[in-house]
């Protein structure tokens, strides 16, 4: 049994009013989280998810105003946090801060070096993924700033686990997500009730899938890191992924480094996102590609989600994202 | 056209998960890498398909669904959004979950369990249970698909046969019924492509499922506008003589328009709308379904948790029927003070009188001095302070209500506010 490219039968159109009903929702969540909680934050890694989910944010707070760079004036009633592992792509920060800047937000920014310091966190050697260890510095931040509220871009059809959590979904003292103590979600009526040191995590386009993602961002014109579209990088084949040439990725012995284009579907940590090869040069191309794609997001691009089946939802248990 | 969401309900073995496996693979929604893990997983047998759907490690290690999923996937003609419950013991407070907020419901129907030898099909008593907690949770289209045809060596003659059972026990509880398929969700038949039999000249379950409605929110009813969330308005010009503020909510029902009268509820003080926002512009008018930002003519003591409505039309209630769903292993109590919200106000209440429990089983009202976890029953709620409720079925937000314990903070129970009584029972249950 194998997945066949989509046949052209099943591949939904173009959809104003299915992407409409999804931004209504998200707007409205998001509204739900500054009225709900006393000091909530968004998470903001220069991702696409979270470039959406600003965009979101905008519209829920803002008025449009074409005289201000970033097209909205007013502010947003929570700041912007990011979590740097310090094995971020450059040209991702770069992003981050130019766009933190044209808004005129405020961003907080945790540094895993700074839990590395404290000895919060141990590598076990210097080249290590630090992916599952951002969960320690996000933790930390939580707890300094005593956020009690984090939104932020995860989508249900990312991954199995992620197919079960709550929109608002509960951690406990620990950051912890408890699968078995969800809260059941009944209509829009959120329970969002919660003791001292416990927080939310929120997840404004939870119903959103990767092809709607793309599609919102070509009709909102929502602007990305370069990485996204496609462009020349040198890269190693290791276990059918493009392992991109970094610092922190070196080639391993008899691998031969080549220039191929590719474009980035997803953004992380860079010992472990992987691009794929495309032609696609702007979000109408990358969606028509996104219609025929016959590998999952994660399937294509992490590296660190093939080690076991569970592996997200270990990590979640543990307060990852 | 938007998206329809719907929830499955059927028993452990009748093929559930197998058919949410099948939707998703056959409308391609399974990519390369997902396949992948299975196919390693079968080392070499078919592939089980029903293993698409468990997603957490304690589910895989059990064998059974633990809690509501979410799956997406899409058609040429629509997307759907499947509420995937599981069908365990647990089914009501599963149910109850994945009901909120659903289009439709699919119950699955095994044939292979009941005895096709009668000239008259018994059904089981799990598919009288699932469709009428649809009913009784007011999910607006219900289909039945009949699953495991393929096992029957001559699958016309017994489809009609539980078809005919369908309906007549449809006919008696007074359950309005979208469509009766047949499905193979193992073979895949007539789940997405149509069945080729001669016996089956009708639609596949993805056709029904395309043309289902969505539960639509009534524009032409009196304004009910919960308010979300209250912020100063930094963009009004000078001159007005107090600090205006937005007043954002989601329309339950109605519409409003600039320069209309409105009230604020509970307090009943009246302005008039002097601008409207919506997703960062200024609009004329705003309707059922969307979030708007009120902006008012004058200074109002207003916040999150008021209701806005067309003077005069809203009634103000502290004590009303309702049907509640118990979801918590504490049982619910008369006299004890739990927090329920409505709309975006969270008050204290207590149920005021137990009408009766649902006998899960027989479905007969039974007298009750409390509400264990997954039962339904019809109780007197008294609220601290007066709220514009609605009956349910007219008005799905000012009908709703969530109780969740002060002590614990678990989302306890769901609130439906006045339904009917449940519907009738019959004799040989």
């Amino acid at each position: 049994m194998n997945a066949a490219v989509k046949p052209e039968h099943l591949i939904h159109p173009v959809d104003n009013a299915h992407l409409d009903a999804l931004e209504e929702e998200a707007i409205f969540i998001l509204r739900e989280v500054a009225a709900s909680f006393e000091r909530p934050a968004l998470l903001f890694s220069g991702g696409k998810d979270s470039c959406v989910v600003l965009r979101l944010a905008e519209k829920a707070f803002k008025l449009k105003d074409k005289a201000h760079p970033s097209g909205f004036k007013g502010s947003l009633p929570f700041p912007l946090v990011h979590i740097d592992t310090g094995h971020n792509f450059p040209e991702v920060i770069e992003f981050r801060d130019r766009r933190v800047a044209e808004m005129g937000e405020r961003l907080v920014v945790g540094h895993l070096e700074d839990s590395i310091a404290k000895g919060t966190i141990r590598l076990a050697h210097p080249l290590e993924s630090r992916n599952g260890h951002q969960t320690v510095t996000l933790l930390e931040t939580i707890e300094e700033y005593r956020f009690d509220a984090l939104i932020g871009g995860a989508r249900r059809d990312e991954e199995k686990a992620r197919a079960k959590e709550r929109i608002f979904s509960h951690r406990d003292s620990f950051g912890q997500w408890q699968p078995k103590e969800q809260r059941p979600e009944l209509w829009q009526l959120y329970n969002t009730r919660l003791r001292p040191g416990e927080h939310f995590r929120c997840f404004p386009i939870s119903n959103w899938t990767e092809l709607d993602v793309w599609l919102y961002i070509a009709r909102e014109n929502i602007p990305l890191p370069g990485m996204y579209y496609a462009h020349e990088r040198q890269v190693m084949r290791r276990k059918g992924l493009l392992v991109p040439l970094t610092e922190v990725t070196p080639p391993e012995a008899g691998e031969t480094v080549e220039t191929v284009q590719v474009r980035f579907r997803t953004v992380g940590d860079m010992t472990c996102t992987c691009p794929v090869e495309s032609p696609a040069a702007n979000a109408a191309e990358v969606v028509n590609e996104t219609l025929t794609v016959t590998v999952s997001e994660r399937g294509a691009t992490r590296m660190d989600d093939r080690t076991s089946e569970a592996s997200m939802e270990k990590r979640k248990k543990e307060g990852y994202f | 056209m938007q998206a329809l969401r719907f929830l499955t309900a059927g028993s452990v073995d009748d093929g559930k998960s197998t058919l949410i496996g099948r939707l998703l693979f056959d409308s391609q929604a399974i990519l390369a890498d997902q396949l992948d893990v299975l196919e390693r997983r079968a080392a070499g047998k078919p592939v089980d398909l029903s293993l698409l759907t468990d997603g957490l490690e304690a589910e895989r290690e059990q064998g059974i669904t633990i809690d509501v999923a979410y799956r997406y996937f899409a058609t040429k003609t629509r997307k759907f959004i499947i509420a995937d419950a599981p069908g365990h013991e647990q089914y009501t407070r599963n149910m109850v979950t994945a009901a909120a907020g659903s289009d439709a419901a699919v119950v699955l129907v095994d044939i292979t369990k009941l005895d096709l030898s009668q000239t008259s099909v018994g059904l089981l008593p799990q598919t009288r249970r699932h469709s009428l907690l649809a009913q009784l949770l007011r999910v607006p289209s219900l289909v039945f698909a009949i699953n495991k045809i393929d096992a029957l060596e001559r699958p016309g003659e017994g489809f009609a046969k539980v078809k005919a059972a369908l309906e007549s026990f449809a006919q008696a509880a007074g359950l309005e019924v979208a469509a009766i398929v047949p499905v193979s969700a193992l073979r895949g038949d007539n789940v997405t492509q149509p069945l080729d039999a001669p016996w089956w000249q009708g639609p596949s379950l993805l056709q029904v499922l395309e043309g289902l409605p969505c539960v639509q929110e009534r524009s032409d009813a009196p304004l009910s506008l919960p308010i979300q969330y209250v912020q100063k308005d930094a963009f009004q010009s000078e001159g007005a003589g107090f600090q205006p503020r937005v007043l954002w909510g989601r329309i339950a029902h109605g519409a409003v328009q600039v320069g209309d009268e409105i009230e604020v509820l509970p307090s009943r003080q009246k302005a008039v709308v002097a601008g409207l926002r919506r997703a960062a512009e200024d609009v004329q008018r705003g309707q059922a379904g969307e979030s708007v930002g009120v902006i008012l003519d004058r200074q109002l003591d207003v916040s999150r948790g008021d209701w806005l409505a067309h003077p005069g039309k809203a009634v103000l209630q502290n004590r009303f029927p309702a049907t509640l769903a118990w979801l918590d292993t504490e049982p619910a109590k008369p006299g004890r003070k739990y927090w329920v919200r409505h709309g975006n106000r969270w008050v204290q209440a207590r149920i005021a009188a137990i009408d009766s429990v649902l006998d899960i089983h027989s479905l007969q009202p039974q007298a009750a001095l409390e509400l264990q976890v997954n039962t339904i029953g019809r109780v007197q709620m008294e609220v601290q302070h007066e709220l514009p409720v609605e009956p349910f079925e007219f008005n799905r937000v000012g009908g709703a209500l969530i109780v969740v314990d002060p002590a614990s903070h678990r989302t306890s129970g769901a609130l439906l506010v006045d339904l009917p009584p449940a519907p009738p029972a019959e004799e040989d249950w």
